[in-house]
């Protein structure tokens, strides 16, 4: 193996050898921890950068062999999509690492910390360089429970312990399909392995006509494949565990909710593009999930108040986004808004991690105010990755949005007409939330005497705000092949977003600037459409019937007749032939005389 | 009037239903003793006769024999009987000195 098949390897491995060290050796002194952690995601980052001077390398060794019909190498593949996705998982795993030994000072478990995170680090970059289905699916699995053990780092808290738990079981609901979508893949084509399944699928798709059933079993395996993403991204309707998951420390929501693990759902899609695109029917579907998710998120953004929250439920907005451009088979153009929103949603958590640290743990908007002169950098800052957000023009989030919006144009007025709303409803409440937060008047003692945090903390910030500001323009977009569009049937299509973009943004200001309290209250968006509720309901009905039907089931049928009807029907049978024992030796005679009769009228008639 | 195998096991019937009979119906020991002799002769009396009727027949190797199986089986019995009669009568000696009665109605202790 040369040294080029051993590249890959090393990234995907040096994170596991920090999270081991860690949680193996240096539970106790936090200081090395996070400086192991950190190298480790240093090196990741330079050998991601290095990576772009590499070919594709393609590097595997079979792991389960059970002859032709089930074999499953363990391999890394580092193919374009790869390189660019590694460069997202490390740059921003890199600096929410950095941001992290400030900002995680003084918790007692930093040890702890680090090591989850870089055992995140490992379970991410194995979904990025996986190779076959069933390898994605062990690191699948990993990054769920890894974000499982960071959502609930402040596990003493019930809601951090709570939220941990619910943004496992949810992820767990969407990975079963998953799975159940792998097996029908591996039963239709064979193979689970990427490389192998694309001739398959094109063999199928060439032959219409005498595959048709094969197509349409096809396509209902990329649905269930499709429950994954739904799970992982946070797609309506199990996107109830992100906001939740606000929870745990700001900078592992913007590396998990930002920049990863949420992208996971994205990245996969893109990866399996070939079997999206033989399965129309699963591709209305996603789309229609994606762009119902943006919408809606996006209401519910409105009128939260939490900072994390309002970030939380943008980011759902903006992965329905990239769903939605998946299943108008915009693939290149997922990739790219993921790319931006990667950085710039992850310049925004961390701005938010600055302001509640600044703010001494306050993330109630309308406690805040003033904050543009108290925190310049931080302002600055999320004020970049704010417009980067709303997609002002010539930033970042402008052209990714842009691209997506062509491609929802071209697929349907319906899906561009969502897409636009999604992107006024999106600048409405991100200045909302920048008004409320650093230009208007300070609402709190604790605001009037807030400060940027040190440099280490603002320094990721401002490495943020570079690519948040240009990573938009050509080169960027042509890292991913997106074309930006420049033809002249749609360019009407950056001039209305632009359009929304201005009136989202001056509703906004009218109606919160200068505003110390909330104006309007729209309930029914405050409340999340009532989703946990309605889940609530339904797994008390639900649970309950079962619950309610197993134990009648227990008692009656298993405990009663089973158990306790076997013993009763013996005591009761020898009950009652006690009463054949009179004590007279002739009436047994009688009896065994009659048996006789008996056993001789059966043996002889 | 020829005697067939009928005549032989209609008696060994009724034998064995007097004994029957009588350990059904007489209360004392002794003499349901009997009577349970008397069944198992009359058994004895069926076997006989049916060795006494199964000649083999021309062309095997038992030819114009009867089946001693059942004679042999019979002197098993007697034998057989004899030791029974012996640990019986010990028994009903036994009980009649604890309980000094022969009478079956007496000892009905053991019930439920």
């Amino acid at each position: 193996m040369d040294t080029a098949k051993l590249f890959p390897w090393f990234i995907l491995l040096n994170p596991l050898i920090a999270a081991v060290l860690i949680l193996v050796a240096t539970r106790k002194n936090h200081g090395l921890s996070a400086v192991i952690s950190t190298m480790s995601a240093f090196f990741g980052l330079a050998a991601a950068l290095c990576a772009w001077s590499l070919p594709e390398v393609h590097s595997s060794v079979m792991w389960l062999d059970f002859g032709k019909a089930f074999q499953v190498p363990f391999g890394v593949k580092l193919d374009h999509l790869a390189k660019a996705m590694l460069l997202v998982v490390t740059g921003v795993g890199f600096l929410v690492h950095l941001y992290s030994t400030v900002y995680m000072e003084h918790d007692d478990a930093r040890s702890r910390y680090f090591g989850h995170l870089a055992l995140f680090m490992f379970s991410m970059l194995g979904i990025v360089l996986a190779d076959n289905f069933v390898m994605m699916f062990i690191f699948w699995e990993l990054v769920g429970a890894s974000s499982y053990l960071l959502i609930g780092h402040w596990y003493e808290k019930d809601s951090a312990a709570d939220a941990s738990k619910k943004a496992f079981l949810v992820n767990r609901i969407g990975d079963f399909g998953f799975m159940i979508g792998i097996l029908m893949v591996w039963g239709l084509l064979g193979t689970v392995v990427f490389a192998d399944l694309q001739p398959a699928v094109a063999k199928l798709v060439a032959d219409q006509k005498t595959n048709a059933p094969l197509l349409a079993f096809l396509g209902v395996a990329v649905l269930f494949l499709f429950m994954g993403p739904v799970g992982k991204s946070a797609q309506m309707p199990l996107h109830v565990w992100l906001p939740d998951a606000m929870e745990g420390p700001t900078p592992v929501s913007a590396l998990i909710h930002a920049a990863t693990m949420v992208a996971a759902g994205v990245y996969l899609l893109v990866r399996i593009t070939f079997l999206v695109d033989a399965a129309p029917l699963a591709q209305t579907v996603i789309a229609w999930t994606g762009m119902i998710t943006a919408l809606m998120a996006a209401l519910m953004a409105t009128q939260q108040n939490d900072i994390k929250r309002i970030l939380a439920y943008s980011t759902l907005s903006q992965l329905g986004y990239m769903i939605g451009a998946v299943g108008m088979s915009a693939g290149n153009a997922a990739m790219f808004h993921l790319f931006t929103h990667a950085f710039f949603k992850a310049l925004l958590f961390l701005g938010a991690g600055a302001v509640i640290h600044g703010m001494h743990h306050e993330q109630d908007i309308w406690k805040m105010g003033g904050l543009k002169n108290r925190m310049p950098i931080t302002f600055v800052t999320f004020g970049l990755g704010t417009l980067a957000l709303i997609g002002f023009p010539g930033l970042a989030g402008f052209f990714s949005k842009d691209a997506i919006l062509v491609a929802a144009g071209q697929k349907s007025v319906t899906f561009l007409v969502m897409g636009l709303v999604t992107a006024l409803l999106t600048s409405f409440y991100m200045t909302r939330l920048f008004l409320v937060a650093f230009l208007n008047k300070p609402m709190s003692e604790a605001a009037k005497h807030a400060a940027d945090p040190p440099l280490v903390m603002t320094g990721p910030l401002m490495v943020l705000a570079v690519p948040s500001v240009l990573f938009g323009w050509g080169w960027a977009a042509s890292l991913f092949h997106v074309e930006v569009p420049h033809g002249s049937d749609t360019w009407h299509v950056p001039l209305l977003a632009t359009v929304m973009l201005v009136v989202g943004a001056g509703n906004a200001v009218l109606i919160y600037g200068n505003r110390d309290r909330e104006r309007v209250r729209i309930p029914l968006f405050k409340d999340k459409f009532y989703f946990d509720e309605l889940y609530d309901v339904l797994i008390k009905v639900t649970q309950e019937a079962l619950a309610r039907f197993s134990s009648f089931l227990d008692k009656y049928l298993i405990d009663g007749l089973l158990v306790k009807g076997a013993s009763a029907l013996a005591f009761g049978t020898g009950f009652a032939l006690r009463f054949l024992q009179v004590g007279n030796a002739q009436a047994y005679a009688i009896f065994f005389g009659l048996g006789v009769i008996v056993l001789m009228y059966l043996a002889f008639r | 009037m020829t005697l067939t195998l009928n005549h032989y096991l209609l008696v060994s019937g009724l034998l064995f239903a007097i004994g029957f009979a009588g350990v059904l119906l007489r209360r004392n020991i002794i003499i349901i003793f009997m009577c349970l002799e008397l069944m198992l002769n009359a058994a004895n009396l069926s076997l006989v006769a049916f060795s006494r009727f199964n000649v083999g027949a021309p062309g095997t190797p038992n030819e114009g024999l009867p089946n001693f199986n059942a004679q042999v089986l019979v002197f098993f019995i007697i034998t057989v009987a004899a030791a029974e009669v012996a640990v019986g009568l010990a028994i009903i000696v036994a009980l009649f000195r604890s309980r000094q009665t022969t009478h079956v109605e007496d000892i009905s202790s053991l019930k439920f």
